[in-house]
């Protein structure tokens, strides 16, 4: 069966830290950074990548956009 | 498999609307504004009529909305977007007009505005985002504000006795025969912003089909102004603002029929 791998990246400039997308994801894989971005703000960031399927959650509730998302099928 | 592999532009499934200009959102983080422009926006880019629609922003947080959202913007006087919005749509019946408003906005300073236009059932769409407080200028209490709900200038919470009753605009318009289509909605979780972008993508085709007012409220968080973190104040939300504004439908043309 065909498995289904997903990524994130976020726009790390643009990300406020707010952690909406956090609770969003089905996998827990989003966390914030210990460190700050330009603006000081810590941002969001793949803690576990493995687990990501790429569902969309985390982008759709961001509220600034700065999430974008790719997914891919693997082989397995 | 590496993650290099995974981030190309091939696999690319959700991206921010090239609709949104460059510049960084001015809220507050975690509040609801963005989510409801990008979901503005990903109707607009859906339907393909971003070249002939016309937005009108009000006076509140989102009065830079023309700033964000690549569109034709016209900035309005406080509460005034429906009388311009009105204008706008009669002199050029062929373009989308929209309304984006708050809650001081719309349920406030621009009531009579905002019944007079539902009432003549002018052909366009109103975005109300509902945050019970009024943001921009302070978190003062605001139409509505919650009973026992607190606020800068009801440090103690709204006592009904004195303050007076929140307001249930959206209730109230809907038994207006000029408006033929009303919901509320949230952006809070996935699900409740699908169901949001679903709402608009109706109202803008109610508008192609010229059936009069398209109602969409968006029950949005304040954090700044509730003085609570993002996560914190989407629950308090959950717990408090829905059992008094219900998300749903309120007014559907085809139950109206039966």
């Amino acid at each position: 069966m065909a498995k289904v791998k997903g990524a994130i990246v976020v726009d790390i400039e643009k990300c406020k830290g707010c952690s909406v997308c956090i609770p969003a994801c089905p996998q827990e894989v989003i966390l914030l950074a210990k460190e700050v971005n330009g603006k000081g703000y810590q941002y969001a960031y793949m803690e576990k990548p493995d687990a990501c399927t790429g569902c969309v959650n985390c982008a759709i509730v961001c509220p600034d956009g700065v999430i974008t998302v790719y997914r891919t099928k693997v082989e397995a | 498999m590496d993650i290099k592999d995974i981030i190309k532009p091939e696999n690319i499934v959700y991206q921010k609307t090239k609709l949104f200009t460059e510049k960084p959102l001015s809220y507050c983080p975690g509040c609801g504004h963005g989510t409801a422009h990008r979901m503005l926006l990903e109707v607009l880019e859906e339907m393909n009529i971003q070249d002939k629609t016309v937005g009108i922003a009000p006076v509140g947080c989102s009065v830079l909305a023309y700033e964000f959202l690549d569109i034709d913007m016209q900035q309005a006087a406080h509460g005034r977007a429906p009388a311009v919005a009105t204008a706008v749509k009669r002199l050029m019946p062929d373009k989308f007009v929209f309304t984006y408003q708050g809650d001081g906005d719309l349920a406030a300073i621009g009531t009579a505005e905002t019944i007079h236009a539902c009432n003549r059932g002018e052909n366009f769409t109103m975005i109300f985002i509902n945050n019970g407080i009024y943001g921009m200028t302070g978190g003062q209490m605001a139409p509505t504000t919650l009973p026992g709900m607190r606020a800068s200038t009801c440090p103690f919470g709204r006592d009904t006795e004195i303050m007076g009753n929140p307001l249930k605009i959206t209730e109230l318009l809907a038994q207006l025969p000029g408006v033929y289509y009303v919901t509320r909605q949230a952006v809070h979780t996935p699900n409740a912003v699908r169901k949001t972008k679903k709402a608009l993508r109706i109202a803008f085709e109610n508008q192609k089909l010229k059936k009069g007012i398209s109602f969409v409220e968006i029950v949005s968080n304040c954090n700044s102004g509730w003085k609570m973190t993002p996560n914190q104040s989407n629950k308090w939300m959950e717990d408090n603002m829905f059992p008094f504004y219900p998300l749903g439908d309120i007014k559907v043309p085809q139950l109206e029929k039966v």
